[in-house]
């Protein structure tokens, strides 16, 4: 104890944790202590967290000040900025600081924070290199930011992606570059990430997902640019590394105390030394390490009462996350990524660019992801800290705080009657109760289609649908007539198949997260019926611009073989119109004996099936078939299967045209397309019909004055003949009719409805009128044919050239090898 | 401090967790056969052995959706947390759960 009485309160660090202690402290006995603080940086206390308005130019350092010169004068407090503590001498009860400075303490406080991680990248050490965490930093990077220089920031987290916004605010190109496919994945789903690289490139900030950095490049020791694994390289004249904070422990190390992954406390912050306490990102504590101030503030709370002999024990805290761009709302807690036993309330409004996602978990709300409108963020953070039931209130729940307690507690007719005429009920259209009441009175409307095409309540996201029949409901009683509109694609939507389409065109939608987020869809990333179909959707729409998203595909599109029941697959090539010859069929027969495959057989479809192929020998096996020229017969896809032929004039009696010939041609043309359900060909030669072409999808009669061409038959769950859709006179003819209907069937029909179906639902007439109109037949062949440039390219080759090895190889063959 | 931790289960590293691709899965053999491990939408990933609980489909070959996989052969979803099928095929069987543990990017596989 001092001289004069009062105890000596030392405090290591000069931060966020470390000063907020100190206030706890005096808040609740202001005399108790002597106090003393060192602080490695050479000013007084500030907002840590504000440093990203500072770099960003929205504030400067005086705005976030939070303890001046002044509130350490009235307190007392000796401050010893710019001096770092070098030693504690835990037997003299001493800490050492740089230049000699020594303070005695009764009870000391290590809030030293943490670290910012420096990648050992060759280059790391360049002049432009800077980490983010501290003003000096900021003021580097303010000076280095000329505008119309080059930013590249590794880390795509909340650290780098403020970085990066502040440099671009300050005029300089940015990008984030990010070791994973998702930004903010520890706080983000895909969905909410998606939304925030596309509003951060609306900002100027270039997201490179799924980038590993390889070397920092320089020219006179200066950072010159920054090299991907890949070999791109990103020029830039300032790297910021932000790949995340590493607890500081090397003074408590070095004075013998207990340190794990930070300095290890238990529930009243004390470390392995009674006299020495530890708060702030610099601690461990049951097994957990802190990177937000929400903690730090409740330890804090705790250390204040057990400084001043109350009673607290600190036991974990709940996260929650807000990013802070400017316009750009985020905010993330607890299981935003759900997990065992847990159920998704999604909703989406495109109009606002609006993603919420709450996840609950045993009827209580366990996370939250908000993008676009984090204004109830606070809310579900409290229902989930609380842990309350929110069965009650489950319905309303997503829309908030304001919606939510306008109707808790009654039944829930009651509750609608009971609701205001102004309260709004279509949140997306500004739709409030009395508009929709005065709407079904005056208009006499008695359906949910009516009343949208009148008022849009319920038109946009359809969130609010059940509440808005529930208003129906109640005003029509019995006259109500419950919806009937079109089949939607699958539970994650209200939408049909034809809007999505459409949308999918018009609004120049390119990517799966942009028509889920613009569509409103109801679930977080789709389910395996409408991922596959707005996969082929997107391809058919974008063939150029579209990246295939290959765990949309059902697994035999996915690894070009059709599975089988054992887990082997089984491999068709193509025989193009069903013709082979000698050299492809030694090659088969090679390929069977090399790899041991147990059944070879001649399918219906006019080739040859090889059956029980192991799949790590699938891409060797493709090998030896595509030596011999031989390439996927799509036996596995939506997609061009196979075009049956008949030997036709060349060899037939009663042959009227190379019938051989025009399948060939027509499968070499129309070969790697897909197609909303599988597409099968047949080419008679003459009304003999050997080729059974009026069963096929699309089949042609050969006759003598040209060619008769029939569309929609099937010969499998349904025995289909086909209907004639138009004649031509010659090949050329029959190739554009046949190509520009597969295109037209392609841009229109729903996926997995096959061509006698869609054609059963928008009738032949229609179809015909498309096909035989030149123009349009042209357009759509032309449009076939461009898409052809993108998708008539062997799979097979491709993977044997290396693509989606991963696909073909275990994860790791470490447990296989491994001796028991 | 020197107390005695009992853990029966060898942890073995398998991979990175970016060597699963999102809404995929990857497949481990083992001496005792395939586990199948997979990685969700929002990067949480799972172990189950890879056969599904109706005729032993190969689970790591299905479309994964959610916290739950389609089997490839006749399109069961299994929940990836427990193993057990869901909606109509619900309670009949389930696919053994293996542990999993997440380090440092890495994926450490528990096996007994
Ligand atoms: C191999 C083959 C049987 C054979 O040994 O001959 C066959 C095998 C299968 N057929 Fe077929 N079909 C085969 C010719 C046919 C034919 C005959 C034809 O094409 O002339 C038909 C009737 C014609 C038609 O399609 O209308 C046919 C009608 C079906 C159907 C019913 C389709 C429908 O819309 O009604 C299915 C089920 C489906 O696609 O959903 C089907 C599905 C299947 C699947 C893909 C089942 C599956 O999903 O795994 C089988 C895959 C076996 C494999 O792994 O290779 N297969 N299947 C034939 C392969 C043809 C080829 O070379 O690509
Ligand atoms: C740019 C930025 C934005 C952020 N945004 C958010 C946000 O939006 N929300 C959120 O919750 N969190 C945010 N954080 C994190 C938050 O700032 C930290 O969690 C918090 O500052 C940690 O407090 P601390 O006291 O443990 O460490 P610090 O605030 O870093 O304080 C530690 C202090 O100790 C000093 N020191 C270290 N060693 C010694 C020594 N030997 N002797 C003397 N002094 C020493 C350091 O110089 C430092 O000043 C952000 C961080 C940064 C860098
Ligand atoms: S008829 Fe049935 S069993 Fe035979 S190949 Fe076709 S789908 Fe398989
Ligand atoms: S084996 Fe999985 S659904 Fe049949």
């Amino acid at each position: 104890m001092s001289a004069r009485g009062r105890e000596r309160l030392v405090v290591v660090g000069n931060g966020m944790a470390g000063c907020r202690a100190v206030q706890e402290v005096l808040k609740r006995d202001p005399h108790r202590y002597q106090i003393t603080i060192f602080g490695a940086e050479p000013r007084v206390n500030y907002d840590r967290i504000m440093l990203s308005p500072v770099l960003a130019g929205e504030k400067a350092f005086a705005d976030i000040v939070i303890n001046d010169e002044a509130w350490y004068a009235d307190n007392g407090i000796t401050l010893h900025a710019g001096v770092a503590v070098e030693t504690i001498d835990r037997a003299a009860k001493v800490v050492r600081g740089a230049g000699g400075i020594e303070a005695a303490y009764d009870r000391l406080i290590l809030a030293v924070g943490s670290d910012p991680i420096r990648l050992p990248l060759p280059g790391a050490d360049l002049k432009g290199v800077v980490t983010f965490r501290d003003l000096d930093d900021v003021e580097a990077m303010v000076a280095a930011a000329t505008p119309g220089a080059k930013a590249v920031v590794i880390g795509g987290g909340l650290l780098g992606i403020e970085a990066a916004y502040g440099l671009s605010k300050r005029g300089m190109g940015a990008t984030v570059v990010h070791l994973m496919d998702v930004l903010m994945e520890r706080q983000l789903d895909a969905s909410a990430g998606f939304l925030l690289t596309e509003a951060l490139a609306a900002k100027g900030v270039e997201t490179v997902l799924e980038a590993q950095s390889e070397e920092i490049l320089g020219a006179d020791g200066r950072v010159a640019g920054l090299r991907l694994q890949d070999g791109r390289v990103l020029a830039c004249d300032l790297l910021v590394m932000a790949v995340g904070i590493r607890p500081s422990t090397g003074l408590a190390k070095a004075a013998g105390l207990k340190v794990g992954r930070g300095v290890m406390v238990d529930d009243v912050l004390r470390t392995s030394d009674p006299a020495i306490f530890a708060i702030g990102e610099c601690v461990e504590h049951r097994g957990q390490c802190y990177g937000l101030v929400a903690p730090i503030w409740e330890m804090c709370r705790t250390l204040g009462e057990a400084l001043t002999d109350g009673d607290a024990a600190y036991e974990g805290s709940a996260l929650s996350t807000r990013l802070k761009v400017s316009g750009v709302d985020v905010f993330s807690a607890g299981k935003h990524q759900g997990g065992e036993g847990c159920e998704d309330i999604v909703f989406r409004d495109a109009g606002r660019g609006v993603y919420k996602r709450i996840v609950l978990e045993a009827g209580r709300v366990a996370g939250a992801v908000l993008f676009g409108d984090a204004a109830d963020g606070a809310w579900y953070f409290d229902l989930m800290r609380s842990g309350a039931p929110v069965g009650d209130f489950r319905e309303t729940l997503v829309f908030g705080q304001a919606a939510t307690e306008g109707l808790r507690g009654l039944d829930p007719s009651a509750a609608v009657a009971a609701m205001a005429d102004t309260a709004e009920v279509c949140g997306c259209n500004g739709v409030c109760k009395g508009e929709i009441d005065r709407a079904i009175a005056d208009q006499t409307l008695t359906t949910l289609e009516g009343l949208r095409a009148v008022t849009k309540a319920s038109a946009s996201c359809g969130a609010c649908t059940p509440l808005v029949e529930k208003i129906l409901k109640l005003s029509l009683g019995d006259g109500y007539q419950a919806q009937t509109g079109p089949k939607p694609v699958c539970g994650c939507t209200h939408r049909g198949h034809d809007e999505v389409r459409r949308r999918i065109v018009d609004e120049a939608l390119k990517s799966m997260p942009a028509v889920m987020q613009a569509l409103e869809w109801t679930t977080p990333d789709g389910c395996a019926s409408c991922r596959p179909a707005l996969n082929y959707y997107l391809l058919c729409a974008w063939p150029g611009d579209y990246r295939d998203d290959r765990q949309s595909r059902f697994i035999n599109e996915r690894v070009h073989a059709n599975i089988q029941k054992d887990g082997t697959y089984s491999v068709v090539p193509r025989m193009w119109g069903g013709v082979t010859s000698a050299a492809e069929l030694r090659a088969i027969a090679d390929v069977v004996e090399k790899f041991e495959i147990p059944t070879v057989k001649v399918t219906g479809g006019q080739r040859i099936d090889l059956l029980g192929v192991k799949k790590d020998d699938l891409p060797a096996v493709w090998a030896d078939l595509n030596a011999a020229g031989m390439v996927s017969g799509h036996a596995y896809g939506k997609a061009l299967r196979t075009v049956k032929t008949c030997v036709g004039s060349d060899w037939c009696r009663f042959g009227t045209q190379d019938s051989t010939g025009l399948g060939v041609r027509l499968e070499k043309f129309m070969w790697g397309s897909w197609t909303p359900a599988k597409v099968k060909l047949g080419v008679s030669g003459c009304p003999r019909n050997c080729a059974e072409a009026t069963c096929k999808d699309i089949g042609v009669i050969c006759v003598d004055s040209g060619y008769e061409i029939h569309v929609g038959g099937a010969a499998g769950l349904h025995i289909k003949g086909t209907e004639v859709l138009t004649k031509v006179a010659s090949e050329d003819e029959a190739v554009w009719a046949i190509c520009a209907t597969a295109q037209l069937y392609r841009e229109n029909a729903w996926y997995l409805e096959r061509i006698y179906k869609w054609m059963d639902r928008v009738g032949l007439a229609w179809i015909k009128a498309q096909v035989e109109d030149p123009d349009q037949r042209r357009a759509l062949y032309d449009r076939f044919a461009y898409s052809q440039r993108f998708f008539r390219i062997d799979p097979w080759a491709e993977r044997v050239a290396g693509r989606d090895a991963h696909e073909f190889n275990p994860l790791s063959r470490r447990l296989e090898l491994a001796s028991a | 401090m020197n107390a005695l931790v009992l853990d029966p289960l060898q942890w073995t590293d398998v991979g990175a967790v970016t060597d699963v691709p999102l809404r995929g899965a990857r497949r481990v053999p083992t001496r005792s056969g395939d586990v199948a491990i997979f990685r969700t939408g929002d990067g949480r990933v799972f172990a189950l052995k890879d056969a599904c609980p109706h005729k032993g489909g190969p689970l790591s070959q299905g479309i994964v959706h959610g916290h739950a996989v389609a089997c490839p052969l006749h399109n069961w979803s299994i929940a990836l947390a427990t193993g057990e099928p869901m909606g109509a095929d619900a309670g009949k069987g389930c696919a053994p759960v293996i542990p999993l543990r997440v380090e440092d990017g890495r994926l450490l596989l528990g096996l007994a």
